[in-house]
């Protein structure tokens, strides 16, 4: 049997699509993960205890189970209790809720990396609670959280792979059939091995850019 | 013949953190255009006092007017206190500015951005016009070369200006200061002092809790002496400093004759 990259490459429209799958579900699942996340860490910074420790449940639980588990409960198992998803839209809120309990923890480290003086020096010269946290808070974190938010992403963007489980048409389920029609397994593995790695390497330039944006009041120090 | 309404009024405060009470039963009057000096031993109440004037903190009971308007807590004539509206709140709040002995400049903002953002968040005002009246604070307090440093970039004597200038920005009518040369080097404490200097000097109702003893004595025009959560004197410079001096107020000056307070000595 010999090696050739060239049958599956020659599928190109085809892995596209399933190129263009993963890309979406990634980049709206990561933006859900990290809103929601936002959410749930805000209401826990602002919430008394009792929110506090309502939110922390479902967080640990997230955390603490694997998320092929997760995908399959919801595909396999919302059905039982009513909730009947399309792959794709099941693999979208999968992701999400699944990356939203790392990112909750990631914002609750933001939260606390901002000394409480910043925040009373805003609420003395009459911020709102939101205003507080879209002008000082937010930004002031972005330094603390982007780089373990970018980790998150790639992890996330690793994650999706487990979606062609579910059937989602994403770039897995994509070449990996066509490995199969071509005989070509080794082939298609290889493939899925380069795109998914020119992809980490792009999220992780993106970031990088990013922080150097948002440091650039620790740059000018220099 | 009725007195006019005082800048502030402390009415019979009390504060407790968990089981321990810090601040004692605390009366006190602050007459508009007082620069109103707190002193006292480390501990003694100082900056918490300070911190219920600007509801930073809630008292225990008692009650705090600021202007005659009842602060965080509307009176009832049953004795019960009713929470303000944050809307109400945040008016009778809107009298007062604040500088913090660690500065608590934004440091993802130039020093215009600090002084400029509530004039653009809460005031609304446009841009331009935020950044011009921005502007003439930082001036005011000579630092308009240095408009667009970050507070990274500048001195603590700077950064300590650039939050008197973000706190002038919505033109309050009672500046509190908690320390506000504690964190710098000695060298540095002379330019936020004239900045004070010249604020007292224009009429501005100030609170300063300090240890600069030397400026409470020739600025101040009411020293509050704190000790162990009590107000035990209250009254112009030349009343409380006057020998002799009560023991505890004697000690306690004692530790500061050298350090630029031997006027009193
Ligand atoms: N947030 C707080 N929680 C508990 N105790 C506090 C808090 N803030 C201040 N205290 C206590 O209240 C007392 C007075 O503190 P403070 O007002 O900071 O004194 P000062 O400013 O005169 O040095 C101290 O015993 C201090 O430990
Ligand atoms: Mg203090």
């Amino acid at each position: 049997m010999n090696f050739d990259i060239g049958v599956i490459l020659a599928k190109g429209p085809q892995i596209l699509s399933g190129l263009g799958v993963t890309v979406l579900i990634w980049i709206a699942g990561t933006f859900l993960a990290a809103a929601l996340g936002f959410v749930i860490a805000t209401a826990r910074h602002y919430g008394g205890p009792l929110i506090g420790a309502v939110l922390a449940i479902p967080v640990e639980v997230l955390r603490g189970t694997p998320f092929l588990v997760q995908i399959f409960l919801l595909y396999f198992g919302g059905p039982y209790i009513g909730i009947t998803l399309d792959p794709i839209p099941a693999g979208l809120l999968g992701l999400s809720v699944y990356g939203a309990a790392y990112y909750a923890e990631i914002f609750r480290a933001g939260y606390q990396s901002v000394p409480p003086g910043h925040v009373e020096a805003a609420d003395c010269l009459g911020f709102s609670r939101g205003q507080t946290v879209l002008r000082i808070l937010l930004p002031e974190m972005a330094l603390i959280v982007l780089p373990p938010s970018v980790n998150m992403a790639i992890i996330l963007l690793k994650e999706t792979a487990l979606l062609s489980l579910i059937t989602v048409p994403e770039m897995t389920l994509t070449v990996q059939a066509i490995g199969s029609q071509q005989y070509a397994f080794l082939e298609s593995l290889v493939v899925l091995a380069l795109v998914y790695w020119a992809l980490v390497e792009l999220a992780g330039t993106l970031g990088r850019l990013a922080e150097r944006y948002f440091s650039r009041y620790r740059l000018a120090l220099k | 013949m009725t007195r006019p309404t005082p800048a502030i009024s402390v009415v019979n405060v009390s504060k407790s953190f968990g089981q321990t009470e810090v601040l004692h039963d605390i009366s006190l009057d602050i007459p508009a255009g007082q620069v109103s000096c707190l002193i006292g031993p480390s501990g003694s109440g100082k900056s918490t006092l300070l911190r219920c004037i600007a509801f930073l903190e809630e008292t225990t009971s008692g009650r705090i007017l600021i202007e005659g308007q009842p602060l965080g807590f509307s009176e009832q004539d049953s004795g019960y206190r009713a929470r303000q509206s944050r809307a109400q709140t945040r008016a009778v709040r809107a009298n007062i500015g604040m500088v913090f002995q660690q500065f608590n400049l934004w440091p993802h903002m130039t020093a215009l951005g600090n002084v400029s953002a509530a004039l653009k968040v809460v005031r609304k005002l446009p841009k331009a016009e935020a950044e011009a009246r921005a502007m003439a604070q930082l001036t005011k307090v000579g630092l308009a070369e240095r408009a667009h440093h970050y507070p990274s970039q500048l001195s603590g004597g700077q950064q300590q200006r650039v939050a008197i200038a973000r706190a002038l920005a919505l033109e309050p009518k009672i500046m509190l200061f908690d320390e506000p040369t504690s964190a710098l080097d000695p060298e540095l404490t002379g330019e936020v002092l004239t900045v004070m200097r010249t604020l007292a000097a224009e009429g501005m109702t100030m609170v300063v809790v300090t240890h600069e003893i030397g400026f409470a004595a020739s600025v101040g025009t009411q020293i509050n002496f704190l000790d162990q959560g009590r107000l035990l004197f209250s009254g112009p410079p030349e009343e409380v400093f006057r020998k002799p001096r009560p023991q505890r107020l004697e000690q306690f000056l004692d530790t500061y004759i050298d350090r630029g307070a031997s006027m009193l000595a």
